[in-house]
């Protein structure tokens, strides 16, 4: 039937709702509900580095100091540049500005893959110092390399999850984009693009707890 | 002035509001760098982490639009964040207290 196939096709509003506004905030929820999962699954990362941070925290200034605070920072204003893009597409979206939705999307996806080759870079960086965990692992100037392994351990764990999830976050937004060209989006249905951006921004606030963590504390000590 | 405009029951901020947000998000970036050169002994930490907050708090309240959200999304994520301070805390008095009456092992 027309009306049915015009329903799935807009999404507009699923029988089970009894209003718009109703579906939107059970779409709200849900995605707050996932990132919450995802806070835990950090947040046992963001515990060990606490702990083992409190065991050895001499070396883990030394170790965290070799990291380049610069680049951080820059990465870091890179990832705030993509979340205001981010909301201002989800706000294109709500104003149902097509063209606008698109081309926000696609800065995101640019500021995202800029961060990402960033960080490939500092990747890098590590594997050329040998500050890679495993057999061929060398931190200078210390005499116990084991605490130093378990800093760049940390590291690698809690970067390498963020930026896997900024991999996804990219492959999200290109979906987007696509469906956003198509004009799928209007000011009565963006649901998708507002809960991409609450993921996009989940993950923005992942990595202001990491810089910090990672990169600054106890710098002055490491010097 | 109106910060924001409803339209079909959904509030929408102005472009404005995200800027003086996102300016406001690089100015804390430049602030946690700068800080972290200067020796503040423990109270490092606390400055690093307390910024980190204040720029966690700008993205969810107003990039996340916790503070235009339903009263239920606002309790969940208060109950998350209990939850995370639950594993965090009695995690951390095991650790921080080993050791604290000289017996081996206890």
């Amino acid at each position: 039937m027309a009306s049915e196939a015009h329903h799935a096709e807009t999404l507009a509003l699923r029988e089970q709702f009894d209003t718009e506004e109703q579906q939107k905030d059970a779409s709200t929820l849900g995605m707050w509900i996932f990132l919450i999962t995802e806070i835990m699954f950090f947040g046992g990362l963001f515990l060990a580095y606490t702990v083992y941070r409190s065991w050895y925290p001499q070396i883990f200034a030394v170790a965290s100091s070799s990291l380049n605070v610069y680049i951080g920072a820059a990465n870091t204003v890179v990832l705030l540049c993509s979340s205001l893009t981010m909301v201002l597409a989800v706000r294109a979206a709500q104003l149902g500005r097509q063209k606008s939705i698109v081309w926000f999307l696609i800065l995101t996806l640019i500021l995202g893959g800029v961060f990402l080759g960033v960080k490939a870079y500092e990747w890098n960086e590590k594997f050329v110092e040998h500050h890679i965990p495993g057999p061929s692992f060398h931190f200078e100037g210390i005499a116990n390399q084991g605490p130093a392994q378990l800093f760049f351990s940390l590291y690698f764990a809690m970067t390498g999850l963020h930026a896997l999830h900024m991999v996804i976050g990219a492959g999200l937004l290109i979906t987007l984009i696509f469906q956003a060209r198509k004009g799928r989006f209007s000011a009565s249905y963006m649901t998708p693009v507002d809960v991409v951006g609450l993921y996009w921004h989940f993950v923005d606030i992942i990595w202001i707890f990491l810089f910090p963590l990672l990169y600054l504390i106890d710098r002055h000590l490491g010097r | 002035m109106t910060p924001h405009t409803e339209h079909n029951g959904q509030h929408i901020d102005s472009a404005g509001t995200y800027i003086l947000v996102f300016l406001g998000l690089i100015a804390l970036t430049v602030l946690t760098t700068a800080v972290a050169f200067v020796d503040l002994g423990d109270f490092s930490v606390v400055a690093a982490l307390g910024i980190a907050v204040c720029k966690m708090l700008l993205v969810a309240l107003f990039f996340m639009h916790v503070r235009h959200s339903t009263k239920l999304t606002r309790l969940v994520l208060v109950g998350a964040l209990v939850w995370l301070g639950i594993l965090i805390f009695l995690t951390l008095s095991d650790f921080a207290t080993r050791g604290f009456t000289g017996v081996p092992g206890r």
